[in-house]
Formats: C-alpha cells, structure tokens, sequence
C-alpha cells in the first residue's frame, strides 16, 4: 500500500462524536450485543475484529439505527437516537455506510448513484451535486467510470463507487463493515488505499474488517469483540503484540495464520 | 327469428370497444388500488399489513362473479342505485387491486434488503427511498405478471355481461338470441378476445425471458 496515514499518537483527536453506554441488543431471546460501551472522538479510527457473529455488524448498525438497540443509550454527536426518533433521517445522513455487498443502486450509472442523496436528502441542485460527485470519484479514482452501470464495474470499482456515493453526503462519520470481504484477492488493495486516503483527511471512521495491515497503518485503537461483548481495546501496536486477553490471543493467532497463508 | 347480417356483425365488433373501455378503467383503478395494497402489505405497521392481507384473501378466495354481484347489489343498500357500468367498473377494479397488489408485493419484496439499507442509511425518506430506489427495481420484475393479469382482466370483462353491461360477449349474445348463429358468433367472440389477448401474452412472456437473461 503505497499511501501512510499519520500513525495514531500523531494526529489530533477531537471532542466525543459516538458514545455507546450499556447498550444491550437481543433478536428475540437471542443477546447480540452485551452491555457495550464505547465513546470514539471526532477524526478517531476504529477498526473492530472479532469472529463471525460475534455482532459487529449489529454494533455499528445501531449507530445509524439500521438495527434497534433495546437497552442503553447511543449518542450521536450530542443526540441520543433510537428508531422511533423523529427526524432519525437527519442522523443517518450525517453518517455514510459502506456494505460487503456494496449496495449500488443497479438502475442507475455510478454519477448518478453519487447524486441521488445530496439532490433528494440535502437539496443541492443537479449541477452543484454533479460536479461534487466527479470531483469525489475522482477521489476514489475512478472518474473514467462515472456513466457506468454497477454491472459494467469490477467488485474494487464498485466499492469505491460506494465509498465516494457515501462520500458525497459530506458525513461526519464512516461506518465500513467488511468492504474488502466480498472482493477478489487483486482488487482488496485499491479499496484500501481509499480508505487510507480517507482517514488522512481526518475522518471519523469505524470499520469492521480483518485487514491486519490496514488495522496496523491507520487505527488508532483496535476492538475486539466475541459474543456480543467488547473483549479488549487497544491501540494497534499493544493490541498485535500485547493482547491481554486469551480470546484475543486465540483470535489473532488464526487470523494472522489464515493471511499469511493467502498472502 | 331472422338472418345474421353484416349490421350485426358490425355490431359485435363496435362493442368491442366497452370490452376495451372497462379493461382500461378497472386496469387504472387497480394499479391505483393495487399501488395502495402493495405499499400496505410492505408496510412497517402490523395493523395495516393485516387489513391489507385481509383484502387481498377475500378477493382472491371468492369468484369474480360473485364480486361483480355484489358491486351491482350492496350499493343499492345504502340508497346508491349504480348502472351496470359503474358496478362493473368498480368491482373488477376493487378485484384488480388485490391481485395487482399481491404482484407487486412480490415484486418490491423481492428488491435485496441491502437496497433498502444503502437507501436508508443515505437519510432517504420513505417516499424517496419507495419511488427512486425500490420501485424503479420492482417495475421491471413487475412488468410480465402484471401483463399476465391485464390479460385475465380483459378476459374477465365478460362477466360484466351478466349484470347487464353490454361488452362484446353481451353484444354477442345478444345477436344470437336473434338469429341463433352460435357457432359463427362465438367464434367471431373468441377471435377477437384471442387478438386482443395473444400479443399481450407474448410480450409478457419476451419481457419475462428477457429478465431470466439478465438474472443470469
Ligand atoms: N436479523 C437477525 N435476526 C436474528 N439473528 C440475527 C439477525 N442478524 C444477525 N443475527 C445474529 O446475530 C449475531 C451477530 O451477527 P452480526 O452482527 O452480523 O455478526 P458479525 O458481523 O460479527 O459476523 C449472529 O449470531 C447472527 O446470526
Ligand atoms: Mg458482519
């Protein structure tokens, strides 16, 4: 990967932007999510670990209320949300998603993908949103590729479409959960390299993922969970090197096991 | 009793066009229905998925004809006499609403949820997220059921003959009690309903063919 960003000592944090206090969630009698408690500072990166189901989807799905929290309280830059909120449209757009799957609006080109949020949600005109969206593209570089259909792309163009798509709302906030997943071995790289870009510029990022090298290069603290909970934080250079907890130990020694073997 | 002449075959033909009228009427009225019955059957409300379910059971669970009855007779009790157009008109819609709205339940149910969420999780709105990210999916699954149906409308116009509106099978038999030609009659009838019909079957079995391809 050939972009750095600033490792995490070096860069400011700002003042509380999420905060997570005892929040519980349960699908049916099912407990997901178990007491969690996290509070992640503006310009933050967190990247979150940990075995499937062990509910890092659900986590950071309640922060933008895709998923219902039941007990505990999540709080949004100053405003505690929940499902019934009014005006819960208003948080979620301050806070773009990006999917394993993607997600892309298959009807319509990868411009046009870009501009349907800013022109529907925050009311900018079709040409301010367009020449935003080519700008953002060309950020996620890709701006050869804005008349395309979601077909016509690769997985790696498709995700960084998604990424830019997202982009485009101006958020204060990204939620990432397992972007590179989904992708062929050659084009995890190009998705990266965006999200490096991307937490250089300060943004807030949250982002489930298994990359290792990306967790090492831009987080600041690294979560791991299992069952629900929050087994250890810590920042990436202890967390890698001095895990204090067994499950923690367990869980990277695999992970680092089945990547180099990939690699 | 006297001999079938052009005049009455002209007369079959022109009715042609009330066969038509009311297709169009009842197939407007229940896209319009059928729109609501989807959405309430899509709904987040429990209330209104149930009540909406409830109509689509009693319109699919009883025959045409007893809906068409019933809209000639129930408005007569509530002191609103209705002509055999308005009845007609307004059963086979209320009928086209549940079957539409059942199509396109499937057809919106059918959009992968990760649609919903990317359109969610942008801030859409219900009514922006509804019309610019799901339906534009759902039409194109719509189209070849939808097309199926219009040509079990068309065919179930016919029935409106029975409480008195004059259709092309009322047209038909009318003419008959006449001259008593029932084959060449019925014939001529089940000709121009399959003109009527066969092309609109065909393109519904191309448009299906075509999403199989694109499916793929
Ligand atoms: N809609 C749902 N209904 C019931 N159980 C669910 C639902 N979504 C997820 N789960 C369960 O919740 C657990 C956590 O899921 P998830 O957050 O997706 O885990 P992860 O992202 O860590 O793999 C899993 O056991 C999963 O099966
Ligand atoms: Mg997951």
């Amino acid at each position: 990967m050939p972009a750095t960003a600033p490792p995490a000592a070096d860069h400011a944090l700002g003042d509380t932007i999420i905060e997570m206090r005892h929040v519980d969630k349960f699908y049916g009698d099912f407990h997901v999510l178990r007491d969690i408690d996290l509070s992640v500072a503006r310009g933050e990166r967190i990247v979150i670990c940990g075995p499937s189901g062990s509910g890092k989807s659900t986590l950071i799905r309640c922060l933008n209320q895709l998923e219902e929290h039941q007990k505990g309280e999540i709080v949004i830059d100053g405003t505690a949300v929940h499902a019934r909120l009014k005006g819960i449209e208003d948080i979620r757009r301050e806070i773009g998603m990006v999917f394993q799957s993607f997600n892309l609006f298959p009807h319509l080109t990868a411009l046009e993908n870009c501009m349907l949020a800013p022109m529907k949600v925050r009311g900018i005109p079709k040409a301010e949103a367009e020449a935003t969206a080519r700008k953002i593209l060309e950020r996620v570089h890709i701006p050869e590729q804005a008349h395309k259909y979601p077909i016509q792309l690769s997985g790696g163009q498709q995700q960084r479409v998604a990424i830019a798509r997202s982009l485009c709302m101006n958020p204060k906030i990204m939620l990432f959960d397992e972007p590179t997943s989904a992708l062929d071995p050659e084009m995890v790289s190009e998705v990266l390299d965006v999200m490096v870009e991307l937490a250089e510029s300060g943004m807030t990022m949250l982002c489930v993922t298994h990359e290792m090298g990306f967790a090492r290069k831009v987080a600041d603290r690294v979560i791991f969970m299992d069952a629900g909970e929050i087994v250890e934080v810590a920042p990436p250079e202890r967390f890698f090197t001095a895990p204090q907890n067994e499950r923690t130990r367990k869980f990277l020694g695999q992970i680092l096991h089945a990547q180099t073997q990939a690699h | 009793m006297r001999a079938l002449g052009s005049g009455d075959i002209i007369y079959i033909i022109m009715a042609v066009r009330w066969t038509l009228l009311l297709s169009l009427v009842a197939f407007l009225g229940g896209a319009i229905g059928g729109a609501l019955v989807a959405l309430a059957r899509t709904s987040e409300f429990k209330g209104v998925r149930i009540v909406s379910a409830g109509y689509i059971k009693l319109f699919q669970g009883t025959p045409l004809l007893m809906q068409l009855f019933l809209a000639f007779f129930v408005p007569g009790l509530f002191g609103w006499s209705v002509d055999p157009w308005t009845a007609a008109a307004l059963g086979l819609s209320l009928h086209a609403s549940a079957f539409l709205g059942e199509i396109w339940r499937g057809a919106i149910e059918v959009v992968p949820r990760g649609q919903w969420e990317a359109a969610t999780s942008l801030g859409l709105r219900y009514w922006p997220k509804m019309v610019l990210v799901i339906a534009p999916q759902a039409i194109r699954i719509a189209i070849p059921p939808t097309i199926g149906f219009l040509v079990q409308l068309i065919k179930g116009t016919s029935l409106a003959s029975i409480i008195g509106f004059v259709e092309l099978t009322r047209a038909a038999q009318i003419i008959n009690n006449a001259t008593f030609r029932p084959f060449t009659i019925f014939a001529l009838v089940a000709l121009i309903y399959y003109v009527i019909c066969r092309p609109l079957s065909a393109y519904s079995k191309r448009m299906e063919q075509k999403l199989l391809v694109a499916a793929r």
